[in-house]
Formats: C-alpha cells, sequence, structure tokens
C-alpha cells in the first residue's frame, strides 16, 4: 500500500481533529462547543503541525513537496485546476459565513462577573468593607452546630421560597423559569462559583440582585430581583449557609496575609 | 549633499515642527493645577507610552548584567575567552541602551510633574527620601557600568575578580533602584491597609487615635483585643492622609510579589533580546564564523529567557494572590471581570513563548549529529504542549464569544465540559506539564550527542521516566483534587504542592542526568552556525511577544486601580478617569512595542556602525603596512 505523503497525514489529522472537536467532543460526549472555541483549538493545531514539520529541514521540504508539485509539475496540472477553483470557492464561502445575515440574535457582550464595589450595604445600611464582612453565622458551623443547623434549614425555606423556581430544584440553575431567561441563572453546583467568592460577594449580588450591578462590562440583562426589598438580613446571610451546605462547595476565605 | 545629512536635517525640522506646534499648551497654565492636559494625545497615554518604553528598556539593562556577570565568571573560571567576549558583547548592548533608559525615566518625570502635579505631590510627600536614595542608586549603577564596561579590557587577568566584584555591585544597584521605583506604583495599587500593626511609629499614632476617641481608655487598654491581624487604616478615611511610616508605604501587599516578578522578568526579556539581536546578526552575517559565534550567542541568550521563563507563572501567581489578599473586588476584575479577557491573551502569548522556545530547542538538535534518536519523541511532546496550551486559554465564560445559539446549546454561559478547563486549578496543572515538557526537552538537547558510560546508565533512564510519570500524574491529580477542595486550601497548598513538584523534578533529575553523563562519550559536536533560518526568526518572535506580553501585563497592572491614582485613597478625577478597552489597550501595547525595537533596532545599528567604521580603518591601515611592505 502507498505510504501517505506527509502533507496528507497533516491534512487528514487536521481534519480528524475539527471533525473530533466538533462531533465527539462537541456531540457525542458533551454539548456543543462555540465555534469561535474550536477555531482557536483548530488554530493551535496547525501551529503544532507546522512546528511539527518545519523543526527539520528535510522534514520541510517533504511536507512542501505535494505543494510545489501542485504548482508547478506539469503532471498535476488536474489537481492545480482543481485547487485553483477550490481556494476561490472556500474564500468565497468563508467570506458568506462572514457576512451572512442571520436570524439568530448575537451573543452577550457580558462580563464574566460583575465587578463588586469596595463597600457591602445592605438597603442604605454599610456592612462594612466587601474585604472584611464575613457570615455572622459562619462561626456556628464549629461553635454551635445546632444553631448552624437551624440557619441552614432558614436558608433552605428561605430559597425555595423564593429563589428555587429560577436557580432550581438542585440549585443547578435548572429552574422552571430558566429557559426564558437570558443569561441563565446562576448553577450553583458548578465548581467554579460558590469556591471562586466570599459570602460578602454572594450578599451584595442577593441583596442588590440585576439593579444593581455596576455600570462596567454591561449589559447585565439580569433578571435577579432585587432581594434586599424582600429578605431581610440574616435571611440572605442564612439562604447563602444553604448553598454552601447543599452542595459541599466552601465559599471562598483569605488566610493570613504577609 | 549625503542621505544621512538630508534624513538628519528633516528629523530636526520634523522635530521643530512639534515642538512648536504642542508648545502654546504648555504656556496655557502655570498655576496650580490638579491635573494640566498634554497635548494631542492627552495626559494618560503621553505617560503610558513614557513609562512603558522606560520600564522595557530599564528591564533589558537590569536583566542582561545579572546573566553577564555569571557568563563572565563562566569564562573566567573555564578559562574559556569566547564566553567572556560574549558576556562583553553583552554589556556593550547594554551601554548603548542605559543612556536612553534615564532619557526616558527624565521624560516620564516631566510628563508626570506636568500632567499630574498634585499625584506627584502626594506621592514625594510619602516617598521623598526614597526619592533621594534612588538619585544616589542611580549615580552608583552610572559609574559602576562605565567602570565594569570600559575596564574590561584593562582588568583581565590579575584583576578579574576585582572586575567581577564590579559586575556584582553593579546588579545589586540595579535591583536596588528597580525595588526603590517598584515601592511607588506598588504603593499605588494596594495601599490603604496593611495586616498588623506593622511599625512602632503607626502603633503609637493609633493609640493616639483611640484614646483621642474614647478618654477612659489607657495606653495599655487601647492595644487589648488588637492582635498581629488586626487591619489598621494607613489613611485618614476623610482626608487620605497617610499615617503609617515610610516603611509602611514601602513594605505594601504587592512590592514584594512585583520586585520578585519583575527580576526574574528582566532575566528573561534580557535573555530574549539578546537571542534576537543573534538571531538579526546571524540572518545578516557573511561568514562561517559570525554565523557559529551568533548562533552561540542565540542559544545562550534564548537558554537564559527559558531559565528565567519558567518560574515566571508561579510568580505570577504569586503577586495575583496578593492582589486578592490585599482587595477581593480588585481580584475578581482582575481574573473574573474587567480583565480576564486579558488573561486569555497572556495564556496566548505565554503559549507562544513556550512553543517558540522548545521549537528552538528541537531544531538546535538539528545540528548535533546523534540527535535524532529524540526526533521521535516530538510528536508526543508537541501534542502534550498544545493541549496544556488549549486547555491554559480555554476562557472559563463564552458569552462573549459565541452567539445566543451558542449559548443556548451550552446551557448558559459556560461550557459544562470545557468550562472546567477555565478555572484555576486546570490552568495551573497545564501550565507544570507545560513547564516539565520544556525541561524534557532541553534534558535531550542537552543529552544528544553524547552516550552515558555509567554502568547504571539504563537504571538511571528507567528512574528519570518514571520520575516524569509520577510527577505528571501527581500534578494532574493534584489539579482535579483542586476542584472539590475550597479555594483557600487550593491556593495556599495545593498550588504550590504542584509548583514544588515540578521544581523537585528538574531538580533531581538535573543530578541524575549530570552524573549519568559525566564521563560520557561524544559521538557528534555541535556544529554552530548550522541552524535554519526558521529558527532565528523563532528568536525574534519570542522578544517580540515578551516585550508585548510585558507591555500588556503593565496595563493589567496599573488599570487594576481603574479610577484611582491612589487605589481606595486618592480619585482619579481627571478627564482619563475611565478604563480603556481591551482592544485599545493592545493597539497601545502594539505601538509601544513597535516604538521599543525601532530605538533599540537605532541603539544596535548605531553600535554596528561604530564597529564598521572601526574594523575598516584597522583594514585600511594594514593594507597600508602590506603595501609599504610590498614595495
Amino acid at each position: 500500500m502507498k505510504r501517505l505523503s506527509l502533507f496528507t497525514t497533516c491534512l487528514i489529522i487536521l481534519v480528524g481533529s475539527w471533525l473530533v472537536l466538533r462531533f465527539v467532543i462537541g456531540g457525542v460526549i458533551s454539548v456543543p462547543i462555540p465555534g469561535s472555541v474550536i477555531a482557536m483549538y483548530m488554530g493551535l493545531i496547525i501551529i503544532a503541525i507546522l512546528v511539527h514539520v518545519s523543526v527539520e529541514d528535510s522534514l520541510f521540504r517533504e511536507f512542501l513537496r505535494p505543494v510545489r508539485e501542485t504548482l508547478v509539475d506539469d503532471r498535476r496540472r488536474v489537481r492545480r485546476r482543481v485547487v485553483a477553483v477550490l481556494i476561490p470557492l472556500f474564500l468565497l464561502g468563508y467570506t458568506y459565513s462572514i457576512i451572512a445575515q442571520r436570524a439568530s440574535p448575537p451573543g452577550s457582550p457580558r462580563d464574566a462577573h460583575p465587578s463588586p464595589p469596595l463597600e457591602l450595604t445592605y438597603k442604605d445600611e454599610v456592612i462594612g468593607s466587601m474585604q472584611d464582612v464575613v457570615n455572622p453565622f459562619r462561626h456556628y458551623e464549629k461553635d454551635d452546630p445546632e444553631a448552624f443547623k437551624a440557619h441552614v434549614e432558614n436558608g433552605r425555606r428561605v430559597y425555595y421560597q423564593n429563589c428555587f423556581y429560577c436557580h432550581g430544584d438542585h440549585l443547578d440553575g435548572q429552574g422552571h423559569f430558566a429557559p426564558y431567561l437570558q443569561p441563565i441563572p446562576a448553577n450553583f453546583q458548578d465548581p467554579g462559583i460558590i469556591p471562586n467568592f466570599q459570602e460578602s460577594f454572594f450578599f451584595w449580588r442577593i441583596a442588590k440582585g440585576g439593579p444593581g450591578l455596576p455600570a462596567a462590562g454591561t449589559p447585565w440583562d439580569s433578571a435577579m430581583p432585587i432581594w434586599e426589598d424582600y429578605l431581610t438580613k440574616d435571611e440572605i446571610w442564612d439562604v447563602i449557609l444553604f448553598l454552601s451546605d447543599y452542595t459541599g462547595y466552601q465559599p471562598r476565605t483569605f488566610g493570613e496575609a504577609h | 549633499m549625503s542621505k544621512k545629512r538630508l534624513y538628519l536635517i528633516l528629523g530636526c525640522v520634523l522635530v521643530a515642527y512639534v515642538l512648536l506646534a504642542i508648545a502654546p499648551v504648555f504656556a496655557q497654565d502655570l498655576t496650580e493645577a490638579e491635573y494640566r492636559p498634554f497635548p494631542k494625545i492627552g495626559s494618560r497615554n503621553a505617560a503610558w507610552i513614557a513609562a512603558q518604553l522606560h520600564l522595557l528598556f530599564g528591564s533589558f539593562i537590569l536583566g542582561v548584567p545579572m546573566f553577564a556577570v555569571i557568563i563572565e565568571f563562566i569564562g573566567w573560571k573555564t578559562k574559556d575567552m569566547r564566553y567572556d567576549r560574549m558576556a562583553q558583547e553583552f554589556i556593550k548592548l547594554c551601554m548603548g541602551a542605559f543612556s536612553t533608559t534615564a532619557l526616558l525615566g527624565g521624560v516620564l518625570v516631566f510628563i508626570l510633574i506636568w500632567c499630574y502635579p498634585k499625584v506627584m505631590s502626594k506621592l514625594s510627600g510619602i516617598f521623598g527620601p526614597t526619592m533621594i536614595f534612588y538619585v544616589i542608586l542611580f549615580f552608583g549603577e552610572t559609574f559602576t557600568l562605565y567602570l565594569y564596561s570600559y575596564g574590561w579590557d584593562k582588568m583581565q587577568g590579575r584583576h578579574k575578580g576585582w572586575h567581577l566584584f564590579l559586575g556584582v555591585l553593579l546588579n545589586v544597584f540595579g535591583t536596588a533602584i528597580m525595588f526603590v521605583s517598584n515601592s511607588w506604583l506598588s504603593y499605588q495599587t494596594s495601599p490603604a491597609t496593611q495586616y498588623g500593626i506593622l511599625s512602632e511609629g503607626r502603633r503609637k499614632s493609633w493609640i493616639e487615635e483611640k484614646l483621642a476617641a474614647d478618654p477612659s481608655l489607657t495606653p495599655e487598654t487601647a492595644m487589648e483585643g488588637v492582635t498581629s491581624h488586626t487591619m489598621v487604616p494607613l489613611h485618614n478615611e476623610t482626608t487620605g492622609e497617610f499615617m503609617g511610616t515610610l516603611w509602611d508605604a514601602v513594605n505594601n501587599f504587592t512590592w514584594m510579589p512585583v520586585n520578585i516578578h519583575r527580576l526574574v522578568g528582566n532575566i528573561a526579556f534580557g535573555g530574549s533580546i539578546v537571542a534576537a539581536y543573534a538571531a538579526f546578526r546571524f540572518l545578516v552575517a557573511k561568514t562561517k564564523e559570525d554565523k557559529a559565534h551568533y548562533d552561540w550567542m542565540g542559544y545562550t541568550g534564548n537558554f537564559i529567557a527559558l531559565c528565567g521563563l519558567i518560574p515566571l507563572p508561579f510568580l505570577g501567581y504569586w503577586l495575583g494572590r496578593e492582589i486578592y489578599m490585599f482587595n477581593n473586588t480588585m481580584g475578581i476584575n482582575m481574573m473574573g471581570s474587567l480583565f480576564s479577557w486579558l488573561f486569555i491573551l497572556q495564556a496566548v502569548m505565554i503559549g507562544v513563548l513556550f512553543i517558540g522556545a522548545n521549537y528552538y530547542l528541537w531544531a538546535g538538535m538539528g545540528r548535533i549529529s546523534g540527535a535524532e534518536i529524540y526526533a521521535r519523541y516530538r510528536p508526543y511532546m508537541i501534542t502534550i504542549i498544545v493541549i496544556c496550551v488549549a486547555i491554559w486559554m480555554t476562557p472559563r465564560t463564552l458569552s462573549k464569544i459565541s452567539s445566543a445559539s451558542e449559548l443556548s446549546a451550552m446551557g448558559g454561559a459556560n461550557h459544562p465540559h470545557l468550562g472546567l478547563f477555565g478555572l484555576m486549578t486546570a490552568k495551573n496543572t497545564a501550565v507544570n506539564i507545560i513547564i516539565l515538557t520544556t525541561f524534557l526537552s532541553f534534558l535531550f538537547y542537552r543529552r544528544s550527542g553524547k552516550t552515558p558510560t555509567a554502568s547504571w546508565g539504563k537504571v538511571g533512564n528507567i528512574a528519570i521516566s518514571s520520575i516524569f510519570f509520577l510527577a505528571t500524574v501527581s500534578i494532574v491529580v493534584i489539579g482535579i483534587v483542586g476542584f472539590t477542595v475550597p479555594t483557600d486550601l487550593r491556593v495556599n497548598v495545593l498550588t504550590p504542592y504542584q509548583v514544588l513538584v515540578a521544581l523537585a523534578v528538574m531538580a533531581v533529575v538535573t543530578v541524575v542526568d549530570i552524573f549519568m553523563y559525566r564521563k560520557a562519550t561524544t559521538s557528534g559536536t555541535i556544529q554552530w552556525g548550522e541552524m535554519t533560518d526558521r529558527s532565528q526568526y523563532v528568536l525574534i518572535l519570542i522578544a517580540i511577544t515578551f516585550t508585548s506580553l510585558m507591555g500588556l501585563m503593565g496595563y493589567a497592572r496599573s488599570g487594576l486601580r481603574e479610577a484611582w491614582h491612589i487605589f481606595g485613597v486618592m480619585q482619579d478625577t481627571s478627564a482619563d478617569a475611565f478604563t480603556p478597552l481591551l482592544s485599545e489597550a493592545v493597539n497601545m501595547v502594539a505601538v509601544i512595542m513597535v516604538a521599543f525595537f525601532a530605538l533599540v533596532g537605532f541603539i544596535f545599528w548605531l553600535g554596528l556602525w561604530g564597529e564598521k567604521k572601526k574594523q575598516a580603518s584597522t583594514d585600511a591601515a594594514e593594507a597600508a603596512i602590506t603595501a609599504e611592505g610590498d614595495d
């Protein structure tokens, strides 16, 4: 059997990688991967291929041989003509894919996470600096487990009375209203949510809701209500305890500096 | 009229025109102002350009002497004059850049004093004594550099030890200068609060404040409940007046992490610029000797850059941690909000650096006969590096780069599986594996063309392979565990463990390898000069990437303050009190990068020009002597 040329092998790797990303990882194994991320990965794969073939002169010559033959060898006249047609067609298709009008709306330009203010407030009352404020009931976890349990239970009540419609029965962001919201509600089961932020951050997000989000990084388009209008301070702290208790993730804390 | 003269006159006319155009603006306001606008480009852009260019040149002239003195020492100990010549060549490059650094520093100070008088007044009020110290250090550095450079040929032989001492002294002055100036800018970022009552002066004023607030207290009772972790404000909340000591201001949260990050970064940057210079000389070299020399110089520069690059991600991580510790909001802004996309760009650029460094090592193996046996591992190593870079540059939140239908298909802004790559535990795992793979590339390079004669060679190779395998497994397992533990534990325990594993592997394997190859037989020597031109362009690409990366991270460090001159203490009320868009910052960094390379190119060209003139006159003199002899 005739051995494949290096160029063809690289082309197969490239197309194979795209198929794996598009249909295997982004289909069989998981949900679809956005086109921009696939493009980013494909760019890296092209770089990897070019790195491999261009490190050695002999390998590079072998890699370029079919290209050179296609361009200058008269025996490859048919291939040359096919390529001469395919390249403009590809560019045409690519240009069309970029400029064509689509029915689907654009994505959201919002930031990953809103930037919290320096001071934490509840209505007009200043609670303290965002950096220093801690959950006043958190210490019960060690000092008084029974009291802690009572606060968690109160948090559970608050959650299922107010939050689960959007954030879901299992705190996974899959509530009844979730499919109709953009952006969708936070998924507290995601390991990147609770462990990355202090409890003061969650207090701020719950208390101020969507309208309290900062001017920077907009549009947020968050449907979260201003919960300080409906919940007491303690209820907010309790629901935060419940979020971490249910998911098993601890909110971020800071050790000793210096 | 010669072309050069014509260009000179045109240049002078252009400068004069620019000066005339902007002069009226400077004449407008000589009263006490909070801000004065810089003509045409605005105050912030003017300060930005001057500061970044000054920093790039400063980084070069601080980084190069560090390894020049080490190379000189190696030359002295091995009695190999090639090393000595190369170190001298490095310092010559430094000399060319030194005056430009000082000039840009002067320009920066003028811009700051003119455009931001109130900020400068505040900073000089706090840091005045350090500014005097800075001047003393600057004189020390200047004269030591002159002595070190001009005394190079004179201090050969028995004075070499003293010459090396001058080199070390030069580095001490340079490092101290950087530490002093870092205290000013790190104070601007992290000034407001300190953990603990750090100084006696602040302790006294703290007691006085408490006594004034509550007359029933005594100095002893006022201190009750105050532990070493008590947060003490160092600024008056109303006036913003600084109440701590000079040391409190200097020893702020980010000072030491910035110091160490920059110290190591300077080595990497200096190495990369030297390598790019050597690459350029290699590409234009006419003789085999020149090609061989500049190939060797490029290799050395890249090796130094690589040595600096390897610990940089860890040091950057430490700096990030300290920023979070200082102010969580600032930390979230940095990694999860306003600046989060900048860190994706950073990952792309560091990916380029690591891929480029590995490419150069692999290409370098082409000039060693006997290195072919390692070529078969290359595709696997490329695959590992590329997968790790892909993980590193995968964003956590994809909302900005996805259409609404893609977001809907993913079920939100985070991809349920690839989104995990967006978390730091995955990224730290990836970077540690990239570092280990790069180290493996270097190990193969070192071994190329050599056969170990140690009887335990086979066992040694098995041991080294096992170490690599176990270390990789450990790093991956720690990374996976990182998803499940509290962040505090991950940041303070697990991530340092990963780093320690990578560092331990490099240390242990290096020692084992040295013993294994101590009396190795050599099957082929390195054919210096036998490198592809492509590899030289990679060296230039690495230098460009380093420069751009420094510019971009400078924007992040400075931009993190948002609308504050001194975070939380002194607000920016100027017209520029907004954070520039990332696209705007990238454009600015690109302009600065081009300006830097234009200036560096000009300085190096001047050096070459002088060298050519000198060579031409020597050749003419030799020709004259030969002609006389013929007569």
